[in-house]
């Protein structure tokens, strides 16, 4: 009994003080070099100043935060509709290779998606294998120009962030009472009218998250925009990363930084408040 | 003159080359209360699941109120069910659980509200209606599950074991309840039971089904004074059954050896000479004689009393016949014995009023 509490305690220790170490001081620096002036030489300038918060306002800025929410969201949207109907049927699915086709969602995690944006790379490039396939078969006559443009930017996204979005997705609808579902059909619920009223609100915890889980990255995820948007496709993550590695405007770079945690957390706290809501929802 | 609500002819289904339901035939009378009464496992839920829709037939057909419904989905059968896990919706309060059906269809908002409140009232929730389903105990669960099936006004209401998951005083009080209910509303019941004893207390006819098939179907008294055969028997109530040879027939009486002793019978079913027959006789059809009560032992079996088992109103005894054999009497209190003394190893005499036993032949 001691030594459980013990051990408890010992965990939750452990993970306070990862916490403290990896998130909560490089968050606390950041908004501190985001309140100073930068100098070229030295990084920062042990000054004082709002200017970096004041730059945001800049339409450019501003520009370039729609763009990203834009296109964060239509990611989300994306992966929501791919990843659904699949988290549906993976967990509907009644055979003993249910582990294995989990596994093999989360398999791509296991390299790095650097490298895996590099393979998108060769995949969508006027002579890459996609294009060579659609000719060889004669579906398109002129290589399609994917590379380099925002379409080629959101495959990426949705390519790299959709198991983010099956995983909870997945999670939740396994949980899902299937004999609602025949309940709502006795009623006299069509097959759509099922889905609406019952199968959506049970899985809205799980879209939720996923939706979450997705638009944070997409957001941020500066190497994607690089390798597959060409410098044509400004983000608000290559926006940070230029004005730390480029510019060297670091309290710049760390005031967009906070900029986007604000916000992100303003998105979470809305989702606390609607997933305990969902929650007490839950069957007993 | 056509009144039944649901007819079933021939129906048969498998799962996995194993025969579920064996050509099943079974007329269903509007406003009736009818008991599918079987052990688990026996078929009755499938047959169910037949009637709403959620399995299809092998062969066979399904007539609800004058059209075959094969093919029809569950949703346009206008039929409901209260199911055993009751299956109400967590996410919607009591009020939308009951409306959920009316909702489905396009009925105007006043008219919904009005009818909400009518099933609330009737079940008498009409003050928890806001309640989501978690904040509601076994009970008021299943009321929901009632109201909300009950609300749409079904040609046919299923129940699967509605009661098997509340406690007994609870399901006590929902077997008056819903029996209540049906007479007020005059829906057709198709009540789904394992347990007899709520079968025989609710039901206006019950088919009592075993491995597939319908034994016996009629009225609770009927099944139960009158079983057509030995399992049917057996499952419903306590029966006590003898190997009978038959010695002797004139026209009504029969000459019979039960456990080596000769006794007098009704011949009601007309029965040949030599034949081999069952008696049985239930429990409380039997009467414990102290041997110093009787002088004329005749129609009577001597026996000694194993066990005595005080169950407040009545004597529940184990009684050993000479052959070894065990065989259990319930006395009740009354005028004539307001006692009830017996003693283990004590010696009795027993007996059944004529004509109160039943004779099964040989299958």
């Amino acid at each position: 009994m001691n030594s459980d509490r013990l051990f408890t305690r010992f965990a939750i220790g452990i993970n306070a003080a990862w916490l403290t170490l990896f998130a909560l001081v490089p968050i606390i620096l950041i908004l501190i070099v985001s309140f100073l002036k930068p100098d070229p030489n030295f990084f920062v300038l042990m000054h004082f100043s709002p200017r970096s918060y004041l730059t945001l306002i800049n339409p450019i800025y501003l520009k370039v935060f729609a763009r990203s929410l834009l296109l964060a969201l239509i990611t989300a949207g994306c992966c929501l509709c791919i990843g659904y109907p699949f988290a549906f049927i993976l967990a509907q699915l009644k055979t003993r290779f249910k582990p294995l086709l989990l596994l093999l969602v989360i398999i791509p995690f296991w390299t790095s998606s650097l490298l895996r944006s590099y393979a998108m790379v060769i995949l969508l490039e006027a002579h890459g294998i996609l294009n060579s396939f659609l000719l060889r078969w004669h579906i398109i006559s002129q290589p399609l120009h994917l590379l380099y443009t925002n379409t080629a930017v959101l495959i990426g996204l949705v390519y790299c962030l959709l198991p983010f979005m099956i995983l909870p997705l997945y999670a939740n609808i396994e949980k899902l009472d299937l004999r609602l579902i025949e309940a709502a059909r006795d009623l006299g619920a069509s097959h759509l009218q099922a889905f609406g009223k019952v199968i959506i609100p049970l899985t809205l915890p799980g879209i939720i998250s996923g939706t979450v889980l997705v638009l944070l990255p997409a957001m941020t995820l500066f190497y994607i925009p690089d390798l597959l948007g060409g410098a044509k496709s400004l983000l608000l993550g290559n926006l940070i990363q230029m004005q730390f590695l480029y510019t060297g405007n670091w309290p710049q770079g760390s005031a967009v930084s906070i900029a986007l945690t604000v916000l992100m957390s303003l998105l979470l706290l809305l989702y606390l408040r609607l997933i305990p809501k969902a929650q007490r929802s839950q069957p007993l | 003159m056509n009144d039944d609500i649901i007819k079933i002819q021939g129906l048969s289904k498998h799962y996995h080359g194993q025969k579920v339901l064996d050509n099943i035939d079974l007329n269903i009378v509007r406003g009736e209360f009818l008991t599918l009464l079987g052990p688990s496992g026996c078929g009755k839920t499938t047959l169910l699941r037949l009637i709403s829709g959620f399995e299809n037939p092998d062969s066979g057909t399904v007539i609800i109120n004058g059209h075959d419904v094969a093919g029809i989905p569950p949703h346009q059968r206008h039929v409901n069910t209260v199911f055993q896990s009751f299956a109400l919706f967590p996410h919607l309060n009591v009020f939308e659980n009951i409306a959920f059906g009316l909702r489905c269809q396009n009925i105007s908002t006043p008219e919904i509200n009005s009818r909400v409140r009518e099933a609330l009232r009737m079940v008498k929730l009409s003050e928890l209606s806001q309640r989501k389903p978690h904040q509601l105990s076994g009970g008021q669960q299943q009321r929901v599950a009632i109201a909300r099936a009950v609300v749409n006004q079904p040609l046919v209401l299923l129940l699967d074991e509605p009661l098997s998951s509340l406690d007994y005083g609870l399901r006590k009080n929902m077997q008056i309840e819903l029996k209540q209910l049906q007479r007020q509303l005059g829906i057709t019941f198709i009540f789904v039971t394992h347990d007899q004893e709520e079968a025989l207390s609710m039901s206006d006819r019950i088919a009592v089904v075993q491995a597939g098939r319908i034994e016996q179907i009629g009225a609770p008294r009927e099944i139960y004074e009158e079983p057509i055969n030995l399992r049917v028997a057996q499952f419903i109530g306590q029966v006590n059954i003898f190997d009978t040879d038959i010695i002797e027939i004139n026209d009504k009486a029969l000459k019979v050896r039960i456990e080596g002793r000769e006794l007098d019978l009704e011949n009601r079913r007309g029965f040949r000479a030599d034949q081999h027959i069952y008696t049985l006789i239930r429990p409380e059809d039997i009467k414990v004689w102290d041997e110093t009560e009787v002088t004329d032992t005749h129609n009577m079996l001597p026996a000694t009393v194993e066990q005595v088992i005080y169950k407040g109103s009545t004597v529940d005894l184990m009684i050993r016949l000479p052959s070894g054999r065990l065989i259990a009497a319930t006395e009740f209190f009354d005028e004539d014995d307001d006692t009830l003394d017996y003693e283990r190893g004590e010696k009795v005499w027993v007996e059944w009023y004529p004509g109160w036993e039943v004779l099964l032949p040989h299958e």
